[in-house]
């Protein structure tokens, strides 16, 4: 349909969504007076019995470790998505003359990238404790690792971006989750139970599998942005080298 | 006053299908679509929301201070996160239709038979 | 307030056609939403907010205009 006639749908059909949608709303419970007894539960049973003081990385890992497998695979085939469309187009290793020749931005490049580096880290391993967790660091990891495109040439990117090391990266960090939860169902237990001992309350040996689930996690989305950055960084690049060749 | 967050979750919504509908160019098309994405996100941190609690991190903090429901961040930042690898897809296909058709706007694309 | 801050933000990234300037403003609109999630008491959905609005958005949106654009001058050119 043309664009008038669209147009001429949508305005009032909008109109009607936003009405629905606001008297939908009023009937939830006023702002500030949360009623499910789901939350006030999960806050007071959670440190007592996983011993995790960061309550959210228990409930993805641990009470709702099922849907974060459900995620992590949202997060997989839109990669395996991104890669069939866009691998593959191109020739092979195009030679840009690109590398960085401030000495400045590549001496802070260095300092900045292992900064970045260990805050990732940092965010992952603790991420049971205090905020953080396998998805904020596994991001963090990512862009510390793009940020070696940005201080200096592609070439040095591609030992990082390259596909041999960032596939089975990848994989290792998906089937890990997936293999830690079957490791409960092989010894008679639902999957994803969470097998090994709770620990102590606010050290970093606590929460059983939790911190294992959080490390798999955390692997998966760093190689999973990795691939996904340099998929879309060849793209970028190689209409350049043509260019300046 | 008590309203207002879930107000907001409504607007952000109607705003970015608005921006979806009336968009020239895919990738408008696409941060439209992030948009409408975050209202979500508003609307479940919103329905979390205790009055007078703090973040469910309780290390330094005593046990049985009040906090804000978990479960809703735990579903919000998962999302987040996977927003990025569709936003990812979404572009590549808009790629794809550029080196195909040779523009990215969804009228044009539209007329297009075959 | 962040209510406010997050409620002009949506609108101006959604009426700005030009998609370069749009990811500049929706940089603004995420830091917006960080805000207003740190209030609602949430650091951990903040700091996935703030790492994916900033680094995350970004690049995939500029490498695809930018390709976008290179295609065209391309076609242009023949």
């Amino acid at each position: 349909m043309s664009r008038r006639v669209r147009l001429a749908v949508f305005v009032p059909a909008l109109g009607v969504f936003a009405a629905l949608l606001v008297w939908g709303l009023v009937g939830l419970p006023d702002f500030g007076h949360y009623v499910g007894p789901y939350g006030y539960l999960l806050d007071r049973v959670a440190v007592p019995e996983r011993h995790v003081t960061n309550v959210v990385t228990a409930v993805v890992f641990d009470y709702r470790g099922f849907d974060t497998l459900g995620e992590e695979f949202i997060l997989f085939t839109a990669v395996v998505g991104v890669v069939l469309l866009l691998r593959g187009d191109e020739p092979e290793a195009p030679e840009l003359n690109d590398s960085i020749g401030s000495d400045l931005v590549r001496v802070g490049g260095v300092l900045a990238v292992g900064a970045a580096l260990l805050v990732g880290l940092w965010l992952v391993a603790f991420g049971y404790l205090t905020p953080g967790g396998g998805f904020q660091g596994g991001v963090v990891v990512a862009a510390a690792a793009l940020l070696v495109f940005l201080v200096s040439s592609y070439r040095d990117w591609e030992g990082i971006g390259s596909e041999h090391v960032l596939d089975p990266l990848e994989a290792v960090g998906a089937g890990g989750f997936v293999v830690i939860g079957l490791a409960a169902l092989v010894s008679g237990l639902p999957f994803l139970t969470n097998l090994l001992g709770p620990g102590t309350t606010g050290t970093l040996r606590s929460g059983g599998s939790v911190a294992f689930l959080n490390w798999a996690t955390a692997l998966e989305v760093s190689a999973a942005l990795l691939v996904l950055f340099s998929e879309f960084l060849e793209e970028y690049v190689v209409p350049l080298a043509a260019e300046s060749s | 006053m008590s309203f207002l967050p879930y107000a907001l979750a409504a607007w952000i919504c109607c705003v970015g299908l608005y921006g979806i509908v009336t968009s020239r160019n895919l990738v408008h098309l696409a941060l439209c679509l992030t948009v409408t994405q975050s209202s979500t996100y508003v609307l479940l941190l919103a329905i979390g929301y205790v009055q007078g609690g703090g973040p469910p991190i309780f290390k330094g903090v005593k046990l049985g201070t009040t906090a804000v429901d978990p479960v809703v961040q735990a579903l919000v930042l998962t999302d987040i996160v996977v927003s990025v690898t569709v936003l990812a897809l979404i572009l590549a296909l808009a790629l794809d239709v550029h080196k195909e058709a040779g523009t990215v706007d969804p009228d044009a694309i539209a007329e297009m038979s075959g | 307030m962040a209510i406010a801050l997050a409620a002009l933000g949506a609108p101006a990234v959604v009426l700005v056609r030009d998609p370069l300037k749009q990811i500049v403003l929706s940089g603004f609109y995420g830091w917006s939403l960080v805000i207003l999630f740190v209030v609602l008491g949430a650091p951990d959905v903040a700091l996935s907010m703030l790492v994916v609005g900033t680094v995350g958005y970004p690049l995939v949106v500029l490498v695809a205009i930018a390709r976008i654009r290179s295609d065209k001058e391309e076609g242009d050119g023949e």
